[in-house]
C-alpha cells in the first residue's frame, strides 16, 4: 500500500523489455542487439513449434500414402457410439445452470482474495485486518439480497 | 516492513455515506413484504425512491459543508477532493436525484417499479463521484467500472422489453471494449512512466523537457482518450449512443445523457489537464479532431430522425463536441467555460427529458416528432417548456444554453482558435434546424390524434423548475460563474 508516490520504482527495467517492439529507444545498446537478445530467448519455442508441426504433418501425411483408401458409406458417415448423431449439441438449457455458476464465482473469488490476505495479516496491520472485513460485509450484504430474492432456490 | 496506517476517511464522507445508504436501502426493500407485480411492490419502489433522493440530497450538503478550499488527498494519494471535484459531484448528485424523481411514474405505467432500481442510480452515483475524485489509474478504473456495472442493469431494466434488453447488451458489449482499450493505455503508461499516480505521472513526464516525449506514453495517452472518449460518446466512438438511447426506458435515457457524461468529461479534463498536462501540444490535435467530428455529427445526423430519443441522442454528440472545444483549448478559460457548459447542459437535458416522458397517447408513449403536432393547443404548458429547451439546446440567447456556448466561444477565441470557433458557431446554426423543427411541429402543424393531457406531479415540478432555470439564467448568472471560475482555478492551482 505504501510508495505508490515513489516516482522511480525498480519495477522499470523489465518492463522495458516487454515493450521494447514499440520503443525507438532500446534500454542497453544499440536497437539490434537489444532485440536479438530478446529474440534469442524464444528460439527453443519456434524449435518445438517447428518439431510439432513436422510430426504431425507427416502422420496425416504417411497415412494417406500407406493406408488403403477404400471409402464407402458406412465408413465415411458420422460415429457417435455405434448411432447416428440424433440431435444438435447447441441446445437451449436452463438459466439457471448460468446463475448458479456465476453466484458460485463470487465466492469463489472472495476465497482467492481471502488467501494472500491471510498470509500477509501480521503485515497489512488493522487497516488491512477491517478492509477485509468491509469487503466481507458487503458480500455478505449481496448474499442476503440473492437469498431473499430465491435466487438460490431452486424449486 | 511498514504496515499500512489508516488513511483519513474524512474527505470521502460523502461516498461512505451514499454507499451505506444504498446497502441498507437495499435489504430495506428486500425485507418487505413482496407480492409479484402487485401494489406492495409499487409501495415499496416508492418508499425506496424517496429515501434514496433524501440520502442523495443529504450526500449533497455533505459534499458542499465538508469543501474547504484546498486540495486534500487521501487512500495514499489516490483520492483527490478540491473544488473541481466538489463541482462535479454537486451537478452529478443532483442530475441522480432529478433522475429518480422523474422516473417513478413511468417506470409504475410501465409496470417495472422496483425498489432496485433507485438503489442502482445511486449505486452508480457512488461510481461517478469517485471518478470525478480519481487522483490514480486505478482509481480511475474503479470508478468507472463502478458506474459502468450499474448503467447496464439499469439500461436492460424493463427486462421484458426486447429493445432495453438489447440497450442494455450493446452498452455492455460496446463499454466492455473501451474499457479494454483504456486499461491497455494505463499499462502502456505505467510501463513508461513507472507510476499510477496522477501527481507523480505530471512528474515524470515534465521532467525531460528537451527530450522527445516516448513513443510509448503517446500511444498510452490515445489510447485512454480512447476510452474517456467512448465513455462520452464522442464521435468515433458514438456509434452505441442512439441505440441505447432509443432502446433504454425514457428516464434511463435522461439519466444516461447526464450524469455519466458529467462524470466522464470532469475525468477527462482532469486527466488531460493534470498528469498529462506537459503533452497538451501531443493530445491537442486529437481532442480538435473529436471536437469537430462530434459537432459535424451532431449536427447533420440528426436532421433525419424521426424519433426524439434518437435526436436527442445525436443532440447529445453534439454538446460533447462543443464541450470539448473547452478542453482543445486547454487553458484556465477553456475549462472554465467546459465547467458552465456542462451545468447548463444538465439542466436543458433533464428539463427536455421531462417533456419527452409527458408525451403519452392514451396512456402510451409516443416517442415521434410527428406526434408532437398540435401540442400548443392540447397542452400549452408542455408545449412553453419544450420550446424553450429547445431554443436553450440551440444556443438562442437569451436562454442559457447561448451562454453556454458563448463561454467556450469567448475562450477559443481569446486563445486564437479562431477556426474551432468558427466550426463551432457554423455546426450550431445546422443544429438550429432540427432544434426548432420541433417547435414548428408543436405549434403550427395540426394534429389528427393530441396527446393527453395527463402529467404527473413530480415529473411537471421538475420540468417547471428546469424551465425557468434556463429562462432567467441570464438575469443571475453570478453564481454559477464564480464556482465554475473557482473550480477551473483549482485545477491549475496545483
Amino acid at each position: 500500500m505504501v510508495g505508490t508516490d515513489d516516482p522511480a520504482p525498480a519495477a522499470r527495467p523489465s518492463l522495458w523489455v516487454a515493450v521494447a517492439c514499440f520503443n525507438s529507444r532500446p534500454p542497453v545498446g544499440r536497437k539490434g542487439i537489444a532485440v536479438e537478445a530478446f529474440l534469442s530467448d524464444y528460439v527453443p519455442i519456434f524449435i518445438f513449434l517447428a518439431i510439432a508441426i513436422a510430426v504431425a504433418a507427416m502422420a496425416i501425411v504417411a497415412s494417406y500414402i500407406v493406408a488403403p483408401q477404400n471409402p464407402d458409406v458406412d465408413k465415411v458417415s458420422a460415429y457417435e457410439c455405434g448411432f447416428d448423431a440424433f440431435e444438435d449439441a447447441r441446445r437451449q438449457f436452463d438459466v439457471r445452470f448460468y446463475l448458479v455458476a456465476i453466484l458460485f464465482i463470487i465466492f469463489d473469488l472472495e476465497v482467492a482474495f481471502l488467501f494472500p490476505w491471510a498470509i500477509s495479516l501480521g503485515e497489512i496491520g488493522m487497516f488491512g485486518f477491517w478492509s477485509m472485513m468491509v469487503f466481507l460485509a458487503i458480500l455478505t450484504i449481496g448474499f442476503i439480497y440473492e437469498w431473499r430474492k430465491g435466487a438460490l432456490e431452486w424449486e | 516492513m511498514p504496515t499500512a496506517e489508516f488513511p483519513n476517511l474524512f474527505p470521502a464522507l460523502p461516498e461512505i455515506f451514499l454507499l451505506v445508504a444504498a446497502m441498507a436501502l437495499l435489504m430495506f426493500g428486500v425485507f418487505r413484504k413482496d407480492d409479484e407485480a402487485g401494489p406492495a411492490r409499487v409501495r415499496c419502489s416508492r418508499i425506496v425512491a424517496r429515501l434514496c433522493i433524501l440520502a442523495l440530497l443529504c450526500a449533497l450538503i455533505l459534499v458542499v459543508t465538508m469543501n474547504g478550499s484546498d486540495r486534500v488527498t487521501t487512500f495514499n494519494g489516490m483520492f483527490v477532493v478540491d473544488r473541481f471535484a466538489v463541482y462535479f459531484k454537486v451537478l452529478i448528485l443532483i442530475s441522480s436525484a432529478l433522475s429518480i424523481l422523474i422516473a417513478q411514474d413511468y417506470l409504475e405505467v410501465h409496470r417495472v417499479a422496483r425498489f432496485e432500481f433507485p438503489v442502482l442510480v445511486v449505486l452508480a452515483s457512488v461510481g461517478m463521484m469517485l471518478m470525478v475524485s480519481a487522483n490514480d489509474l486505478m482509481a480511475l478504473y474503479l470508478g468507472l467500472e463502478m458506474q459502468s456495472l450499474s448503467l447496464y442493469i439499469i439500461a436492460s431494466f424493463q427486462r421484458d422489453d426486447q429493445r432495453s434488453v438489447e440497450a442494455g447488451l450493446k452498452y455492455f458489449v460496446l463499454s466492455a471494449l473501451a474499457s479494454g482499450m483504456l486499461l491497455y493505455g494505463s499499462s502502456l503508461i505505467y510501463g513508461f512512466t513507472g507510476t499510477t499516480s496522477f501527481d507523480a505521472m505530471a512528474g515524470a513526464l515534465a521532467a525531460a523537457p528537451g527530450e522527445a516525449v516516448s513513443l510509448g506514453a503517446l500511444i498510452g495517452i490515445v489510447f485512454i482518450l480512447a476510452g474517456l472518449a467512448f465513455k462520452i460518446s464522442a464521435v468515433p466512438f458514438h456509434m452505441w449512443t442512439p441505440d441505447v438511447y432509443e432502446g433504454a426506458p425514457t428516464p434511463v435515457t435522461a439519466f444516461f445523457a447526464v450524469a455519466p457524461k458529467l462524470a466522464a468529461i470532469a475525468l477527462l479534463l482532469r486527466v488531460m489537464m493534470e498528469p498529462f498536462g506537459a503533452l497538451t501540444v501531443q493530445w491537442q490535435q486529437v481532442i480538435v479532431f473529436i471536437s469537430v467530428a462530434s459537432m459535424a455529427l451532431g449536427a447533420y445526423a440528426a436532421i433525419g430522425q424521426s424519433n426524439i430519443k434518437r435526436l436527442m441522442a445525436y443532440s447529445s454528440i453534439g454538446h460533447v463536441g462543443y464541450a470539448l472545444i473547452g478542453l482543445a483549448v486547454g487553458n484556465e478559460a477553456g475549462v472554465r467555460g467546459v465547467l458552465i457548459y456542462m451545468a447548463i447542459y444538465l439542466f436543458m437535458n433533464i428539463g427536455a427529458f421531462t417533456c419527452i416522458l409527458s408525451m403519452r397517447r392514451r396512456g402510451q408513449m409516443v416517442v415521434g416528432i410527428n406526434d408532437l403536432a398540435g401540442v400548443s393547443k392540447s397542452n400549452p404548458m408542455l408545449a412553453l417548456a419544450l420550446a424553450i429547451f429547445m431554443f436553450s439546446l440551440a444556443g438562442i440567447p437569451p436562454l442559457a444554453g447561448f451562454f453556454g456556448k458563448l463561454y467556450i466561444f469567448l475562450a477559443a477565441v481569446q486563445a486564437g482558435y479562431f477556426t474551432l470557433a468558427i466550426i463551432g458557431v457554423l455546426t450550431s446554426v445546422v443544429g438550429a434546424f432540427y432544434y426548432i423543427r420541433i417547435v414548428k411541429v408543436m405549434y403550427f402543424d395540426e394534429a389528427e390524434e393530441v396527446l393527453d393531457r395527463r402529467m404527473d406531479r413530480p415529473t411537471a415540478l421538475v420540468m417547471a423548475a428546469t424551465g425557468i432555470l434556463i429562462a432567467i439564467f441570464f438575469i443571475i448568472p453570478d453564481p454559477l460563474l464564480s464556482q465554475a471560475q473557482a473550480a477551473a482555478q483549482s485545477l491549475f492551482g496545483g
